[in-house]
């Protein structure tokens, strides 16, 4: 299985930093704070390791074995010493302590008038859904690749409600510094503000099955007022002019993610490659058998289970209500196309 | 080195003698007994422990070779030679197997098997048939885990989190009930240490004179008791759930995913210290007899080994800060996990207090104790980043999180293990190793180790995820320098095989005591007679009250 979803390299968003010691953008506010409580950590542990390793490597010299006759001091405590060394790392630890909860306590309270954004995830890729949007893949261009494309307005609270359809998930903004599992059957929820224009890569980071790697999201921040048409942009799916109906097709194939699994040729993935599948004779796994028409691939879009080719496992989910009649048409169409 | 005649306040006069006797020939326990079967049945600890050093060594390669393979696919950003589902599987088999096969069992099930009953001045164990049958489960756990190879399908991480386990192949119940398995080996090694240093300790060996490997056995023995069953119990029911259809952690049928979490880590978090914990007994024994010093602050080594295995039962939220548990729990297992700490840095401190005033040689135990409190170090104090709260949020599934808890299980754990096995290596076999080739591995450890790892922090803290086998094109140079570091530690490893292996078959004969320790283990022959003392010992001090010790109050 060579083929991913959307591959790495043509995420198109900017490097994070010049060098590995640098620190992400700060483009959200809890970024800001955080990177406050970094830094300082990297200090306090920094020192600390210096004097530890820095009193190791002296008494490495300094008490080198000179000869047999050397004689070793009998200190075998101090509880003058023990205390120090036990109360004075303790203090700095509750320090780290409360400040990372401070932190972590705003992390979990988002503000009322924060923006919803709806995020589903699923093997393996994100869907983003807009309050008053119609529920469609919302996609980023990237050199022919498509990705799933989150748009926040800068300088105003968004919330994201986030569940999963199938296992456990994770979605992981680094350059907001946010992460949050994102658990099947109950929702979770993440909130930042966006203080940075610009584009920046979303990773999954729960383990999810083959695909985990090519998993990946892109965040945009937009200024508040190109907000809504940036939005609309993004969940508009439709044949642009100039385009034929089979090249609408293929956008609409990666918009929702169809080669995460189907491949073009007639090699099978997760499921059966779409290249000459139609007008084939195909057995299904309840033992019926079926010619690959436009009302067979309707159906196993809207109710994939219905019908599932031989030698395939029923792993797909149903796309009814996200994909409408004009994107259907076009999808038939492309893959009537593939030979 | 000289037979150690002096008179050692670990051992009287009459286990002084037995040494001395042990040049008439008496055989010793490699060589009392002949055959396979002699090796098959016995029920001598030591044997047993040997019998645990193969195999433990045995999976530390194979997991090892699959680690190298990872480290070099992951050598550029993009697919090379692997596809995304071996990858996945080939980072699940090297988890499961370092943990359950070789980590888990080897400082305590290992070597604590062969030194504790010599430390304590016993025959054996408490219960050597006992001690056997844990062998015998762990070689069917370990057969079980090698067969998931052949059904093939075993993808889910070694941490089986649901409900991804229960959607993945049939492999995952073999694999699971392989390590439901290891874990009664566990509990058994565990119950058989506790009883043996209750009730086995020689004449004389009050607790506050048990050798700081002793204190630490006996801590990892406890929580070994304690937590295992609760393991026992998740893989249990996780296996109920995939062959009964009972929604337990499966959110389609009722469950909730996150329950798994929480019992999976209400062991795997003191696992981590039943990993650990034996580590720093080592190290504890390491630093104090090459630098011949009294350890520095005993009774706070001692104790904090057991606060830890105390604390480490309620700290295993601080896995979960992100996982959807309430943010209230979140709040105080990472204030808990604060509390862990200290026990921790006392340790550290404590030992690089013992060099003080020392004596300090430079032999290859003290190499590998040196490098240990480096790494170790390093792993304790980036722990303190996972454990604050927002910072977590952060690094979490990141390779911030890979690096740390390799610089504690490896830099941490393998480094001990290692200067542990050339420390008690002339004790085992009777035969002392080149020191030039023992010195180099220890090197090469050292430099590829840090390479292997220090880059992954930075890669973590740039946003790298933990469990890709492709990657942004960023990442890529950190990612090669940790790949060549992984072969320059894989070349470490190796020597060390190699060394050790060539000690056995044509070492220089070692001396009973050939570090002039004072522990109960060198006051007898090089390797031991097979019930360890002629003649019981009796003990009259500490086991750190070096002859170099200058007692008359000029220093």
């Amino acid at each position: 299985m060579i083929a991913t979803f959307i591959p790495p390299e043509k995420l198109g968003t900017p490097q994070m930093s010049e060098t590995p010691w640098e620190l992400l953008p700060t483009a959200s506010n809890h970024a800001a704070s955080l990177d406050g409580l970094y830094v300082f950590l990297t200090i306090v542990c920094g020192i600390s390791f210096v004097l530890v390793i820095g009193a190791m490597l002296y008494f490495m010299v300094k008490y080198k074995k000179r000869s047999d006759n050397d004689r070793t001091s009998p200190l075998t405590h101090s509880g003058k010493l023990e205390f120090a060394w036990s109360a004075i790392p303790a203090v700095f630890l509750m320090l780290f302590f409360v400040w990372g909860e401070l932190d972590f306590v705003k992390l979990s309270a988002p503000p009322a008038d924060a923006i919803d954004i709806r995020v589903t995830g699923q093997k393996w890729y994100w869907t983003i859904e807009y309050p008053g949007r119609p529920v469609a893949a919302t996609v980023a261009a990237l050199d022919g690749e498509v990705a799933p494309l989150l748009v926040v307005p800068l300088n105003q609270p968004v919330r994201l409600l986030m569940t999963s359809k199938d296992v456990i998930h994770s979605f992981y903004i680094p350059a907001f510094r946010v992460k949050k599992d994102v658990v099947p059957g109950r929702y979770a929820s993440v909130w930042f503000t966006a203080i940075e224009e610009g584009t920046f890569p979303v990773f999954c980071t729960e383990y999810c099955g083959d695909e985990h790697s090519s998993m990946l999201a892109i965040v945009k921040v937009v200024p508040a007022d190109q907000y809504e048409e940036a939005v609309r942009a993004a969940t508009t799916l439709e044949q642009g002019e100039g385009e034929t109906v089979e090249q609408f097709g293929e956008k609409v194939y990666k918009s929702f993610a169809c080669n995460s699994c189907h491949n073009t040729d007639s090699t099978a993935k997760v499921g059966p490659g779409f290249g000459g599948v139609f007008g084939k004779s195909e057995s299904f796994t309840d033992g019926s058998s079926g010619v690959v028409d436009e009302n067979y691939i309707r159906e196993s879009i809207y109710s994939p289970n219905a019908k599932v080719v031989s030698g395939f496992t029923p792993q797909m989910p149903s796309f009814a209500g996200q994909i409408n009649d004009d994107q259907m048409n076009a999808l038939i169409a492309y893959i009537k196309s593939l030979k | 080195m000289s037979d150690d005649s002096k008179k050692s306040p670990q051992a009287d006069k009459s286990a002084s003698k037995s040494d001395k006797s042990a040049s008439t020939p008496e055989p010793s326990y490699l060589t009392a007994k002949r055959g396979l079967m002699s090796w098959l049945v016995t029920i001598d600890h030591k044997r047993i422990g040997l019998m645990y050093l193969t195999a433990t060594m045995f999976f530390f390669l194979v997991a090892g070779l699959l680690a190298i393979t990872l480290r070099t696919e992951l050598f550029t950003g993009q697919q090379d030679f692997m596809s995304a589902a071996t990858y996945n599987k080939v980072f699940t088999l090297h988890g499961a197997i370092m943990v359950f096969l070789f980590i888990i069992p080897s400082v305590p099930a290992a070597m604590g098997n062969f030194v504790l009953p010599l430390m304590l001045g016993a025959k054996d164990v408490a219960f050597p048939k006992l001690n056997l049958l844990s062998f015998y489960i762990y070689c069917i756990a370990a057969v079980m885990l090698i067969l998931t190879l052949v059904l093939g399908s075993l993808d889910t991480g070694w941490t089986f989190y649901t409900p991804y386990s229960k959607t993945t192949g049939s492999a995952v119940i073999m694999a699971t009930m392989g390590a439901f398995v290891a874990g009664f080996s566990s509990i058994l090694t565990g119950i058989n240490f506790v009883v043996t240093t209750h009730k086995m300790r020689a004449p004389g060996m009050t607790w506050n004179r048990m050798p700081l490997m002793v204190w630490a056995l006996y801590a990892t023995a406890l929580i070994q008791v304690m937590a295992t069953p609760v393991l026992a119990i998740t893989l249990f029911l996780l296996v109920i759930e995939r062959t009964l259809s009972i929604g337990i952690f499966d959110p389609a049928m009722g469950g909730d995913p996150v329950l798994y979490q929480h019992f999976f880590w209400f062991y795997s978090h003191p696992a981590v210290y039943i990993m650990i914990l034996p580590g720093f007994g080592i190290i504890s024994e390491l630093i104090t007899v090459h630098s011949r010093k009294h350890i520095f602050g005993y009774r706070a080594i001692a104790m904090s080994s057991v606060a830890i295995a105390v604390i480490s039962f309620v700290v295993w939220g601080h896995h979960m800060f992100v996982s959807g548990q309430s943010e209230l729990a979140g709040i105080v297992f990472s204030f808990l996990t604060f509390v862990v700490a200290v026990p921790t840095a006392i340790k550290v401190f404590s030992w690089v207090a013992t060099l003080y005033g020392g004596s300090i040689r430079y032999t290859t135990p003290m190499w590998y104790a040196l490098v240990f409190l480096w790494t170790f170090t390093i792993g304790g104090l980036t722990g303190v980043y996972l454990g604050t709260l927002s910072i977590d949020v952060h690094l979490h599934d990141t390779y911030f999180v890979v690096a740390h808890f390799h610089y504690v299980m490896v830099g941490g754990t393998v480094v001990a293990f290692l200067g542990g096995l050339f420390h008690w290596w002339p004790k085992m076999f009777g035969r002392m190793y080149n020191e030039t080739l023992g010195k180099l591995s220890a090197i090469l450890v050292f430099i590829g180790f840090n390479a292997t790892f220090m880059t992954q922090f930075f890669l973590g803290h740039q946003g790298m995820p933990r469990r890709y086998y492709a990657y942004l094109p960023e990442y890529e140079a950190l990612h090669q320098v940790s790949t060549i570091g992984s072969w320059i530690l894989a070349a470490g490893l190796f020597l060390v095989l190699f060394t050790l292996v060539q000690a056995i078959k044509s070492g220089e004969r070692a001396s009973s005591n050939p570090w002039n320790a004072i522990s109960l283990e060198w006051q007898t022959a090089s390797p031991p007679i097979e019930h360890n003392f002629h003649t019981t010992p009796t003990v009259t001090g500490s086991p750190y009250d070096f002859p170099e010790i200058d007692k008359s109050g000029k220093h």
